[in-house]
């Protein structure tokens, strides 16, 4: 058994993947150094640098055979941050290399392929989710704000969402697990990393002069469009789980 | 802007328009120009739901509920003694672009009551779209209600800002809407949204020649029905329906179970419960009409107008047809799949891709995504299936319900004792 440590990055993953088929090992296992614990004693360590020229390699070749679209579902997979994520993108590209004439993402009887594709629904749907449930906050300064938690890290696959809606307002969308965010200034739309943990106690001091009132307004409105007569609320908490709750405007 | 005022307004006129069943953003597409505000794409997003369960995406509320018109279903008509309202064109067009801005919603669903004529109020609404278009250069969604007998040259206006247009049939049968909308006919209703329908057919063929067209209501028309206000069967619902789809190029037909908000003589009881079950099969209905390659005429039996209310129309379809079963998942067109009850357009086409890598069992549909414990009666194998022993049995109806419980079965469990 060998074990290749990659630095966690895409591109780092890929670059492993190139590496196992470059030295030709079988009996193999990728995992990123941060979550690298050791537990078999008997594997030997394989320490991957990440080099460009190697993963690309790969990301070409699997394009010719599973398409844009195939790729996209990897990163999806990718940014699921699944414990067995590499094991199956691994497996991914070996069938596919082992099967180039056909689109392997699609033999849904295969179950790594079903898992990828279970998880792909997963992403989507959260992917989806943020796009509905972002609620920003206007801030003094003028810049709309919004904090997010996802299960998964789906912030990248967002931010062409968003670029293209909101374009003559400044805004930052800011993940609090991950501690990364997205920052659009009227110009560029960029991922920025701080140092530390914003801190975000008391940050409604720094509302806009009109953000309460709009959002009074929205919580009425949320409250008034509502029949009472048909209240469902196992749908209701079925279309928007509690673990959003605490960032919706509505939900007060 | 005085804020508690807007505050009441919108609380009166938001009320007012949650009956408009009609939520969808989608279908059409504007993509935001430089610089500008909102992008609508073909899928739509629904922002939040109400505790009903309802998809929250647009802002749907009135211009105003003043009305002129005194149709008994409806809470605003002009002999119900409620508080009313009425918004400026300024404080709608200031909603949403605030609320667009949070991300509460994908843009305007607005309607109105009649005040003074068709035209003055429909007017009003186009305004409310330009503004948005012209002065806001918003590029979000937009859905204008068509008020009935407004004329032409304000319905073509109309379409060029708005992305989607409705009339509200309100009732399946003529002689129902006669009942209960004395003042209405449907002539009205139909005649602006012949005059869209003419457009967006035109707008497309100017599109194969010229470059440069303006958009004219690309998400197309849509309308709604109200369901067990009056005493129609389910046969005429559908076959209305089918007569927009076919005949208007309907986007969406909406069906609302009638919710008693009235005491009046000519209506269901203010006890009477929402008929939401049998919405709830109206939209599966429709859902097999548009998506499953399903005709009207296949869906009910003019022997039993009403949709079942114990099974889905689908497997309803399917005993009513055990001829076409079983169906082999290996060499079956996708459209015979299709049919198979508990398999939906996904798992279709999931089945239909992974065959070409191996002979499917069971146990893969399971994985696929099919509602086995109905789909699996239906369907051969290469494998042989032992289920189907079921097929011929004179007790298979009893054997499905018995397999699947409704998920409305506690809610609603009054309607269910009925049968």
């Amino acid at each position: 058994m060998t074990t290749l440590l990659y630095d966690g990055s895409f591109d780092g993953l890929f670059t492993a993947i190139f590496e196992v088929f470059e030295y030709r090992y079988k009996d193999v296992e990728i995992t990123s150094r941060e979550r690298f614990h050791q537990e078999n004693i008997f594997a030997e360590i394989h320490e991957v640098i990440t080099q460009t020229e190697k993963s690309e390699r790969v990301l070409n070749k699997l394009e010719q055979n599973i398409g844009k679209q195939g790729i996209y579902q990897l990163l999806k997979v990718f940014l699921s941050e699944d414990p067995d994520l590499e094991n199956l993108i691994l497996s991914a590209v070996r069938q596919s290399v082992k099967n180039p004439e056909n689109n392997i993402l699609e033999n849904f009887a295969d179950n790594d392929v079903l898992k990828i594709s279970k998880i792909c629904k997963s992403v989507n749907r959260e992917r989806h989710r943020m796009t509905a449930f972002v609620r920003f906050e206007k801030m003094r300064d003028g810049v709309f704000f919004s904090k997010i938690d996802p299960d998964f890290n789906v912030l990248p696959l967002i931010r062409k969402h968003f670029h293209d809606r909101y374009q003559d307002q400044k805004w930052m969308i800011y993940d609090l697990r991950r501690n990364y965010g997205l920052l659009y200034d009227l110009n560029d739309c960029e991922f920025f990393y701080p140092d530390e943990k914003i801190i975000l106690h008391n940050y409604q001091q720094k509302f806009h002069d009109e953000e309460n009132n709009y959002q009074i307004l929205w919580q009425r409105y949320f409250t008034k469009t509502n029949i009472v007569e048909r209240k469902n609320m196992k749908l209701h908490i079925q279309h928007v789980p509690k673990r959003y709750w605490k960032y919706l405007t509505e939900k007060w | 802007m005085n804020f508690d005022r807007l505050k009441e307004k919108l609380e009166i006129l938001a009320d007012a328009a949650k009956y408009d069943v009609s939520c969808s953003s989608s279908g059409g597409t504007r993509k935001n120009k430089k610089g500008a505000l909102g992008d609508s794409s073909a899928s739509g997003i629904c922002h939040t739901y109400t505790e009903d369960g309802r998809c929250v995406s647009l802002l749907k509320v009135l211009l105003t509920n003043h009305c002129i018109y005194d149709c008994a279903y409806c809470v605003s008509r002009s002999s119900n003694d409620i508080k009313r309202a009425a918004f400026t064109v300024e404080e709608v067009v200031d909603l949403t672009i605030n609320f667009y801005r949070r991300n509460y919603i994908e843009g305007l669903f607005i309607s109105s009551g009649i005040f003074k004529n068709a035209d003055t109020t429909m007017e009003r609404l186009v305004r409310v779209a330009k503004k948005l278009r012209l002065e806001e250069n918003f590029n979000g969604y937009i859905h204008l209600k068509s008020i009935p007998g407004a004329s032409d040259d304000l319905m073509q206006e109309a379409a060029l800002y708005a992305d989607r247009l409705s009339v509200n049939i309100e009732i399946p049968t003529e002689s129902g809407l006669k009942l209960l909308a004395p003042e209405k006919n449907r002539q009205d209703m139909i005649s602006p949204m012949r005059y869209i329908q003419k457009g967006i057919i035109q707008y497309k063929d100017e599109k194969k020649i010229l470059k440069k067209v303006p958009k004219f209501a690309p998400a197309g028309q849509s309308t709604q029905m109200i369901v067990g206000a009056t005493n129609e069967n389910d046969l005429q619902i559908i076959k209305v329906a089918d007569h927009f789809y076919k005949n208007f190029n309907l986007k969406r037909v909406y069906y609302s179970g009638y919710v008693p908000v009235l005491e009046d003589q000519r209506l269901p009881s203010l006890t009477t419960e929402v008929p939401m079950l049998r919405e709830n099969r109206l939209y599966q209905s429709d859902w097999l009409m548009r998506f499953y390659g399903f005709k009207a005429e296949e869906i009910l039996d003019p022997n039993v107008p009403f949709l079942d209310l114990e099974m889905d129309p689908k497997l309803s379809w399917a005993l009513r047809n055990l001829d076409q079963f079983p169906v082999n998942l290996q060499t079956a067109e996708y459209r015979t799949i299709l049919r198979i009850p508990g398999i939906g357009v996904k798992t279709a086409q999931k089945i239909v891709s992974a065959r070409r890598f191996q002979i499917l069992t069971m146990d893969h549909l399971k994985k696929l995504g099919a509602a086995v414990n109905r789909a699996k009666y239906f369907i051969d194998f290469n494998a042989g299936n032992a289920y189907l022993k079921y097929l011929t049995d004179k007790n298979f109806r009893k054997l499905l319900i018995g397999g699947s419980s409704s998920k409305f079965h506690n809610q609603f469990s009054q309607q269910l004792t009925l049968f």
